[in-house]
C-alpha cells in the first residue's frame, strides 16, 4: 500500500458504468458514500471500472461491497490492477464468508422480569454465603487467635486508623464550631448560651462522633477494602489462595475486620475530642471561661452517653468493613466491576450505619440509657 | 491511509517503512542499548528478536514515539517521529498501527466499537459505513462472530486478532506488533503468525514484530535484527534461516539452536 501522490479518489458515469478513479482510501471513501450509493439502483446490474483507480484498501472495498448489498447482486469489476483486485478479493472474502452476528434479540418482559429476579436472588443468595463464611472465620479466630495474620492486621490498623486521624480531627473540629455556632446564635436571645457545650457534647458523644466517624471509615476505608479484594478476585488471586488451602477469609478478610473494629473507639474519641475544641473555641470567643466550659461539660455528660457511643462503633465498625470486604468477595468480571464493586460497598455501608443507629436509638431509649 | 501523500524526496519514496541511525536509550545510568541502526523496507515482516530484559519493548515504544530517544534519529514513514509536532504528528500516528503486548483493547466497549473507534475519531465516514468496514475488518483477522462481544470474554488469541483488527483500523501502511505470540499455545500461535503473513501478501502492510518465538520468527519474518543485553546493542541482521545456518556468534548460534550460552 504504498502512499502515491495521485489524487483523491472521484465518481463518474459512463455507458451505464461507475467509474471510480483515483485513491480510494478512508477519506475518499468518507467524502463519496452517499453519491455513489445513490448512483446505485436496486436490481439493476452493477458495473464498476476501476482502470483508473490506483490503490484501493479494505475502506475502498467497503464501499463496493455496500453498492453490490444496494444493487443486490456480484458487480462486473474491470480494469482493476493486480494489487487493487487482490485486496478487494480479500476484503470480499473477509466480509461475505463471515456472516456478522445475529444482534442479542431482547427477551419478551415476562422473561426478562424472571430472568432480572432470580438474578437478584441468586446475588443476595451469595451474599448471605460471603457473611456466613466471613461470620464462620470470625469464630474460629476468636477460638484460635494465633491463626490471626498480626502483621497485616497491624498494618491495616494503620491504613483504617492512624493515617485517618487527621481527617477524622479535621472533621470533628469543623463540625463542632459549626454547631456551637448555629445554636449559640439563638439561644443567646434566651440568656441559655452557656448550654451550647451541653448541647453539642451530648449529641456529638451519643449521636454524631460514631455516625460521622463510621461515614469516614465508610468512604475511605470500606471502599479500599473493596477495590483491593475485588482487584485480587479479577487478578486469581483468591482462587490462588484457595488452590494453595489458604482460607482467602481468613487472610484477607479477619485482618481488615479486626482492624476496622479495633480503630473506631479511636477514630471516635479522636472525632469527640476535637468537636469538643470546636466547641471550646466558639465559646471562648463568646467570653465564657474553659472553667465553666469544662464543668458544664463534665456535669451534664455520663459515661454512658460516651461509652454508649463506643459501643455503637464498635459495631458499626464491623459491619462497614464486612460489607466492603464481602463486596470485594463477590467482585463479578469486566473491567467495571472493580469500581462498582468499591461503589456498593460505601453506598452499603452509609445505609447500613444510618439503619443501625435508628434501631440503636430504639434500643437505648427502651434500656432507659 | 488516511493521510496526504508523503513528498517524494524522502525515504519513503525509496521504499524504506522506518529507519534508525545511532538510537541510544539510557534510564538513568542504565544503558538498555547505543549506537542501534537499521531500516526497515516496505512490504517486509521486520522482526526485532532477543532475550527477555534486552529492550525490545523499550525499542518500539520509541519508534512510534512514546519517548524519546537518549541519542540518535528515527524515520518512521519519511518523518522524524521525534522532532514531528502537532497536526503533522497527529497525522503521522494515523499512518500507523500498533498492537501493544496485552492487546489494550477497551474493556467498556464491544470488539466492533473498539474496531470502529479510530474511524469514527479521524474520518468522516458515515456510521453504515463506519460500520461495514470494521465488519470487514474483523472478518480479516477471522473474528466477525465476535463483533458484538466485550474484551473479557474473548481467549488470549481472540484478544491479540482484536487488536490487530483495530490496528489496521486507518488502513495504515505499517503496523507495530508487540509479541504477537507471547502466551499462546502453539496452534493459536501458528494462526496468528498466518494471519501477520496474509496481511502482508495481500494487503501490502509493513510489519515491524517484537517476538522471542523462534517457530514465529522462521514462519513470518522475512528479515531480523537481534538485540543483546551484554552487548547493549545489535549482534545480528538478516534472513533469519541464513542466520540460523551461517551465523558464528555465539549468542545468536545459541538462540536459533536453543542451547545455553556460557552466559547463561
Ligand atoms: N521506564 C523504565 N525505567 C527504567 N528502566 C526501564 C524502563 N523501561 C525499561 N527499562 C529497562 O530497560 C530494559 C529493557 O526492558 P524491555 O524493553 O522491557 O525489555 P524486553 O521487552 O526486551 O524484555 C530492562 O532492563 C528494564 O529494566
Ligand atoms: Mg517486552
Amino acid at each position: 500500500m504504498e502512499p502515491g501522490t495521485d489524487a483523491p479518489a472521484t465518481l463518474t458515469r459512463r455507458d451505464g458504468a461507475l467509474v471510480l478513479s483515483g485513491r480510494l482510501d478512508a477519506h475518499a471513501v468518507a467524502a463519496l458514500w452517499r453519491e455513489a450509493l445513490a448512483a446505485v439502483t436496486p436490481g439493476a446490474t452493477l458495473s464498476i471500472d476501476l482502470a483508473g483507480c490506483s490503490y484501493c484498501d479494505v475502506s475502498g472495498s467497503a464501499l463496493l461491497l455496500a453498492l453490490e448489498d444496494k444493487a443486490g447482486s456480484r458487480a462486473t469489476l474491470t480494469g482493476a490492477s493486480p494489487q487493487v483486485a487482490r485486496v478487494i478479493d480479500r476484503a470480499h472474502e473477509a466480509y461475505r464468508t463471515s456472516p456478522p452476528p445475529a444482534p442479542p434479540t431482547a427477551p419478551s418482559l415476562p422473561v426478562a422480569v424472571g430472568e432480572a429476579v432470580v438474578g437478584k436472588i441468586e446475588d443476595l443468595g451469595e451474599r448471605i454465603a460471603i457473611l456466613g463464611r466471613t461470620a464462620t472465620s470470625a469464630a474460629l479466630t476468636a477460638l484460635n487467635p494465633r491463626s490471626l495474620r498480626w502483621p497485616d492486621t497491624w498494618h491495616q490498623a494503620e491504613e483504617v486508623g492512624s493515617r485517618a486521624l487527621p481527617l477524622i480531627c479535621m472533621i470533628g473540629f469543623l463540625f463542632g464550631l459549626i454547631l456551637a455556632f448555629q445554636s449559640a446564635v439563638p439561644l443567646r436571645q434566651f440568656g441559655a448560651d452557656i448550654f451550647v457545650a451541653n448541647l453539642v457534647a451530648v449529641s456529638v458523644f451519643r449521636e454524631l462522633g460514631p455516625l460521622l466517624s463510621a461515614v469516614i471509615l465508610a468512604a475511605r476505608s470500606g471502599s479500599a477494602f473493596a477495590a483491593e479484594i475485588g482487584t485480587m478476585k479479577v487478578n486469581e488471586e483468591i482462587d490462588a489462595l484457595n488452590t494453595m488451602g489458604l482460607d482467602p477469609f481468613r487472610f484477607l478478610v479477619m485482618p481488615r475486620l479486626i482492624a476496622a473494629v479495633a480503630m473506631m473507639p479511636v477514630l471516635i474519641i479522636a472525632m469527640n475530642l476535637s468537636a469538643v475544641a470546636g466547641m471550646a473555641t466558639v465559646m471562648m470567643s463568646l467570653g465564657f471561661p474553659w472553667a465553666a466550659i469544662s464543668a458544664q461539660v463534665v456535669n451534664w455528660t455520663g459515661p454512658s452517653d460516651v461509652l454508649g457511643g463506643l459501643a455503637k462503633g464498635l459495631v458499626f465498625g464491623a459491619v462497614v468493613a464486612g460489607i466492603g470486604c464481602s463486596r470485594g468477595m463477590s467482585t463479578g468480571v469486566g473491567p467495571r466491576a472493580v469500581g462498582q464493586s468499591a461503589t456498593a460497598a460505601v453506598v452499603g455501608g452509609i445505609v447500613a450505619i444510618i439503619v443501625l443507629d435508628g434501631i440503636f436509638a430504639v434500643l437505648f431509649y427502651l434500656m432507659g440509657w | 491511509m488516511v493521510t496526504a501523500p508523503a513528498p517524494a524526496t524522502t525515504p519513503d519514496a525509496n521504499g524504506i517503512a522506518a529507519s534508525l541511525r545511532g538510537v541510544a536509550m539510557r534510564f538513568g545510568a542504565n544503558t538498555v542499548f547505543q549506537d542501534v541502526s537499521f531500516d526497515v523496507w516496505r512490504g517486509e515482516v521486520f522482526v526485532i528478536l532477543g532475550g527477555s530484559g534486552c529492550g525490545k519493548s523499550t525499542l518500539l515504544k520509541l519508534m512510534i514515539g512514546l519517548r524519546p530517544p537518549s541519542e540518535g534519529t528515527i524515520t518512521i514513514l519519511g518523518e522524524d517521529i521525534v522532532a514531528v509536532r502537532g497536526e503533522a504528528r497527529r497525522r503521522l500516528k494515523q499512518r500507523f498501527g500498533v498492537m501493544f503486548q496485552s492487546g489494550a483493547l477497551f474493556g467498556s466497549m464491544t470488539v466492533l466499537e473498539n474496531v470502529a473507534l479510530p474511524m469514527a475519531s479521524f474520518t468522516t465516514l458515515p456510521p453504515e459505513a463506519i460500520e461495514r468496514i470494521a465488519r470487514t475488518k474483523l472478518g480479516l483477522v477471522g473474528l466477525a462472530d465476535a463483533a458484538l462481544r466485550m474484551p473479557s470474554q474473548l481467549s488470549g488469541g481472540m484478544i491479540k486478532r482484536a487488536a490487530i483488527a483495530r490496528a489496521i483500523a486507518l488502513d495504515p501502511p505499517l503496523v507495530f506488533l508487540d509479541e504477537p505470540s507471547a502466551g499462546l499455545d502453539p496452534i493459536t500461535s501458528a494462526g496468528l503468525d498466518s494471519l501477520i503473513v496474509s496481511l502482508a501478501r495481500d494487503l501490502g502492510i509493513t510489519f515491524v514484530v517484537v517476538t522471542h518465538e523462534l517457530a514465529s520468527i522462521l514462519t513470518i519474518a522475512d528479515r531480523v535484527i537481534m538485540l543483546d543485553k551484554e552487548a547493549k546493542g545489535v549482534i545480528a541482521e538478516g534472513d533469519p534461516r541464513r542466520l540460523k545456518e551461517e551465523s558464528t556468534h555465539p549468542v545468536v548460534r545459541a538462540f536459533f539452536h536453543r542451547t545455553e550460552t556460557a552466559a547463561g
